[in-house]
């Protein structure tokens, strides 16, 4: 019972990429504005999601060939590193810091340690939403 | 930290070490590696004895709780040391005896090993610790390393049910003491041991006394099988014999005896105690060797003999309490402090003689295959070193010179001859029972003494009746009650060395007013032609002729009354319990979630509607409330639209867009009552969710018989206790908007962008302020996803491998 | 705007409150749903509503919105999502190995 909708696949293409713009927007907006790691990952897994929905498994496998466990499990670590890099500096687990760098172009950049650790974030979330849901979808 | 701490935990962190070294070195028998902690431990605590000679102590102290004033304080004195000794060097010999005992090929020594180092860590910490709570959690360890112990060959329906006899009697007992630790700490503050008994006259008119004084007790008499609470002992006999013979009589057994010991200073001196100790000893001294006599397994008759012995040691530490009545300095401090002298002496030479018989036993079992002294019989000379063992151990059991046994049970009549001429208590009318039964208990101790050796050793031997040839048992196996029965006939010979170093320190720890009294004072084994002798001169004739006469008498112990064998008791009251704990359970426990949610919702509507209207908290605060527009009202009406579609919808898919309908009217508040992270993130989620939602439901093929309705009926009690929990809700949040009982801590979170570079203060506490919780947080998600494809996927893997097995 | 959110949030744990104790277990777990959105409803309640602006600081205002609550709300929906998700696709492969979604019939195994 495959539906194929080739309007729904030609959009989707474009607004995919909307998405994750946005995704990666809000994950880096997120520290001084509305976002951060949830939201960044949520919005994109819900990219890859409407990916997944407007096209079928197989060849979504195929174009993005990311284990999503894998990636759960790099998220969490990632995280757990970031927690561990502050007891190796004889800090508090999870303490975080930060600092304003100025680089050529950009300009006065700041720099968190606190944006590691939402990478974790953002890989879990992303990772943990595409498991379930692709866990689910490829037992018919 | 100390050394001491350390000899402590040795034992527990070696423990981990077992199962590898039985992995690693399958040939080699895992004992040998065990042998080691023993050693060093009995090795380095022998160092403190001149120390404790000299009448010094030593505390060492670990904070663990400070605030709940619980420490890891260990307190070495002669009570605690001695003991620690035994439990170290018996524990040694036991060890090289397991070795011999238990098959490296057929049994599971990792198992046996493990426990015996949990038992023996557990045990140093009973007898080290100072802290009470810390002494109650070891207490609870031994018991369970004991259960474990006794269940070792778990295979057989008898060792697992004396295994969980023992377990709930001591359990019992434990947490009888566990109150009585409350109790004491209420009434002095205070959980370390030596505070308490300087506390001892304020504990004393307390009005706690007693029911402190009376459960802790119940733990003391529960470890060391006194009556009524003995009877879990001869059923823990299905152990292995080194078990029993170290647990069931050196070591943890005198548990007990060691608490009754260490609280004497801050309970004894009141006629309560010294009646209670002193009389519950005596019956059990009594009952033991009267069911000791009539005992056909060898190890039950050693059962019975311990739990006699051990109501010899109880009563006499309950004699010799009412040293501490007396003023320091005065006379009858020395006269009763001599019956713990007494006490302590045949605790050692109990642990001594009984330890070796029980090994010995253990090798008649292993070389001929059976305890039954029915079957038993003339084995003198085909094992000859074991008889002499035998002899040597039961002889000082019957308290015959020249072994220790004989010294300390002239010191016991010593000891009883005192408390009867005592004039305090309203001793002066039953003062003369005491020696009374302390004499009968004896001739019958030499009966079963004289019976154990007689129908093993001597007799005619029957080979057809034992399952193997006898012979005499390998050199390993002969060594350590060897080097028991040694003990027995060296502290006969010199009994002042154990004196100074051991039984003087024990007696100053157990009654402080009499530390020093002993210091001039040798035991020695011959005080003339006292009454102690022609005591025993009288057991031995008495119990001679009865021994001669034994088929005569022994038909009576059938005639003892149904009522009497408290084992029944047992039995009864726990299928009782079963029975009746089944029944409550039947009743309420019916299967049906709904009904358990019941029970929740209730209890929730009954405690925090009940506490919310008995105080009175209901407050309705209509100043200062936000504004409603229009665009508000419109959301809350989709939202109480949605809600109730969810409920009173019969389609699976009107429900679950209506839940999403919800889902998206939550954000909208969201944004409403400032909170731009939370709606965005409830937008995105409730995408996913709604996706997730119907993946399910497409993939969920129709539900048959029913089709797609869900063909609920509208249960109007569900629906009233449903509306009870929501309009307590409504009201509890009513009522919380006029409480600020605290400052917001929220004012901090306010700096964020100082303190943490974040110009958004949610993700600022997420990120970095709290960040725990975050991480912790993608562990639910990550544990949450794996769960998901686990479940999926499992039962695919599952599916192909049966399909490869057609 | 207290008063309503507080007769919303207790419509919804009601609403909630009824399904979690019905028979079928895709109720059950849109019940568990409904519940958590109510929490979260009544956790933004009790911080006190509509004060000062969005906790960001780039926005100038006097006071600002309870940061706390928002970010305890924000890892509860999360935690939602996924133990939901677990929920359902327990429910979903107990229903495709027993047949049924019927708590009534789903009493496990009797032990005599």
């Amino acid at each position: 019972m495959k539906v194929n909708d080739v309007i729904l696949q030609t959009v989707t293409k474009i607004v995919v990429f909307i998405i994750f713009t946005f995704a990666f927007y809000l994950f880096f907006a997120g520290h001084h504005d509305t976002g951060g790691g949830f939201i960044g990952g949520l919005m994109a897994a819900s990219a890859l999601v409407l990916l997944y929905l407007s096209y079928d498994i197989d060849t979504i496998s195929k174009a993005i060939p990311i284990n999503y466990r894998t990636l759960i499990g790099v998220g969490v670590s990632v995280s757990t590193l970031t927690g561990i890099g502050s007891i190796l500096l004889g800090y508090p687990f999870l303490s975080h810091t930060f600092e304003y760098v100025d680089f050529p172009f950009f300009g006065e950049i700041e720099l968190a340690t606190s944006v590691l650790f939402e990478f974790g974030v953002l890989f879990t979330v992303v990772g943990g939403t595409l498991t379930i849901i692709l866990s689910i979808s490829e037992d018919v | 930290m100390s050394w001491v701490h350390l000899m402590i935990v040795l034992p527990l962190l070696f423990a981990v070490l077992i199962p590898l070294l039985y992995k690693a070195f399958p040939r080699i028998h895992t004992g040998w590696f065990v042998l080691v902690v023993p050693v060093v431990i009995f090795g380095y605590l022998a160092t403190y004895l001149p120390m404790l000679a000299n009448g010094e102590t030593a505390l060492y102290e670990i904070p663990w709780i400070p605030y709940l004033d619980i420490n890891f304080t260990v307190f070495v004195d002669g009570l605690g040391l001695i003991f620690a000794l035994i439990i170290s060097g018996i524990g040694a010999l036991v060890i090289i005896y397991s070795i011999y005992y238990l098959s490296k090929a057929r049994e599971a020594l990792h198992n046996f090993y493990v426990y015996l180092m949990m038992f023996m860590g557990a045990m140093l910490g009973v007898v080290l610790s100072d802290n009470m709570i810390v002494l109650y959690l070891f207490w609870e360890l031994t018991s369970i390393s004991s259960f474990l112990l006794i269940a070792y060959w778990y295979q057989r329906k008898q060792s697992r049910f004396g295994a969980q006899k023992a377990m709930l009697i001591t359990v019992l007992g434990g947490f009888a003491m566990l109150a009585s630790i409350i109790m004491i700490h209420n009434i002095t503050g205070t959980f370390s041991i030596r505070e308490v008994i300087a506390q001892s006259d304020l504990l004393v008119q307390h009005d706690l006394f007693l029911p402190a004084m009376l459960l802790l007790l119940l733990g003391a008499f529960t470890k060391s099988a006194q009556f009524p609470f003995h009877i879990w002992l001869p059923d823990a006999m299905e152990a292995p014999t080194p078990i029993s013979a170290y647990l069931h009589s050196a070591t943890m057994v005198k548990a007990g005896i060691y608490l009754v010991a260490r609280f004497t200073p801050a309970f004894g001196g009141t006629p309560e105690w010294f009646w209670i100790v002193t009389f519950v000893g005596l019956f059990t001294l009594i009952w033991g060797s009267l069911n000791a006599v009539k005992q056909r397994d060898l190890k039950g008759l050693l059962a019975f003999s311990t739990i006699s012995q051990l109501g010899l040691i109880m009563s006499l530490l309950g004699m010799g309490s009412a040293a501490l009545y007396f003023n320091p300095g005065d006379q009858g401090v020395q006269l009763h402090a001599y019956a713990v002298l007494a006490a302590v002496f045949h605790l050692i030479n109990h642990s001594t003689f009984k330890g070796s018989l029980f090994m010995v036993v253990g090798i008649v079992d292993h070389e001929t295959g059976t305890r039954d002294m029915r079957k038993l019989g003339g084995l003198m000379t085909i094992m000859p070193v074991s008889f002499t063992l035998a002899v040597i151990g039961s002889l000082s059991m019957a308290g015959l010179p020249p072994f220790n046994g004989f010294i300390s049970k002239e010191m016991f009549f010593t000891g009883t001859l005192n408390a009867a001429n005592l004039d305090i208590f309203n001793m002066a009318t039953y003062g003369a029972i005491i020696p009374i039964v302390a004499w009968v208990a004896s001739v019958f101790t030499f009966i079963y003494s004289i019976i154990l050796v007689y129908r093993t050793f001597l007799g005619k031997y029957q080979p057809e009746r034992l399952e193997k040839k006898a012979h005499e048992a390998p050199l390993g196996m002969l060594i350590p009650p060897s080097i028991l029965g040694f003990l027995v006939l060296a502290i006969f010979f010199f009994p002042n060395v154990i004196g100074d170093y051991a039984l003087k320190p024990m007696v100053a720890s157990i009654i402080p007013s009499a530390a020093g009294v002993f210091d001039d004072y040798t035991i020695s084994w011959w005080h003339g032609f006292v009454p102690e002798l022609f005591m025993t001169m009288a057991v031995v004739a008495l119990g001679l002729i009865l021994f001669a006469t034994l088929n005569r008498w022994i038909g009576l112990y059938n005639h003892m009354p149904q009522w009497m064998h408290l084992n029944n008791w047992f039995k009864h009251g726990l299928s009782g319990m079963e029975r009746g704990s089944h029944k409550v359970i039947d009743w309420h426990m019916t299967g049906y979630i709904r009904d358990y949610l019941m029970y929740i919702f209730i209890t929730i509507i009954l405690i925090v509607g009940g506490s919310y209207f008995m105080l009175n908290d209901f407050t309705l605060y209509t100043d200062n409330l936000a504004s409603i527009n229009l665009f508000e009202i419109v959301l809350a009406l989709v939202l109480l639209g949605s809600t109730v579609l969810v409920m009173a919808t019969r389609s699976r898919l009107t429900a679950v867009v209506s839940v999403g309908v919800l889902g998206y009217v939550v954000a909208l508040f969201f944004i409403i009552l400032r909170a731009p992270d939370l709606a965005l993130t409830q937008l995105a989620i409730e995408t996913v969710s709604v996706a997730l939602y119907l993946l399910c439901f497409y993939h969920l093929p129709k539900l048959k018989g029913r089709g797609e309705e869900e063909g609920e009926k509208f249960k109007v009690g569900n629906f009233i206790i449903a509306l009870g929990i929501g309009s307590l809700v409504t009201l509890l949040a009513l009522s919380v908007n006029g409480y600020n009982l605290f400052e917001p801590i929220s004012t901090y979170y306010g700096d964020s962008y100082d303190l943490a570079g974040a110009a958004n203060m949610v993700n600022a506490i997420l990120a970095d302020f709290r960040a725990f919780d975050t991480f912790l947080e993608i562990f639910v998600v990550a544990i949450a996803a794996l769960g998901v494809y686990a479940l999926v996927r499992l039962r695919l893997e599952k599916r192909g491998g049966t399909d490869e097995s057609q | 705007m207290e008063i309503l959110m507080s007769i919303l949030i207790g419509v919804l744990i009601t609403a909630g409150t009824y399904l979690v104790m019905s028979r079928s277990l895709l109720r059950i777990i849109l019940g568990t749903s409904v519940i958590g959105h109510g929490a979260l409803l009544l956790l933004l309640t009790t911080a006190g509503l509509k004060e000062g602006a969005p906790p960001i600081t780039n926005i100038e205002a006097l006071t600002y919105a309870d940061p706390l609550p928002q970010a305890l709300i924000l890892t509860a929906i999360v935690i939602n999502f996924a133990t939901t998700g677990f929920f359902l696709v327990l429910a979903y492969r107990a229903y495709k190995e027993l047949g049924t979604d019927d708590m009534d019939k789903l009493r496990g195994i009797d032990d005599e």
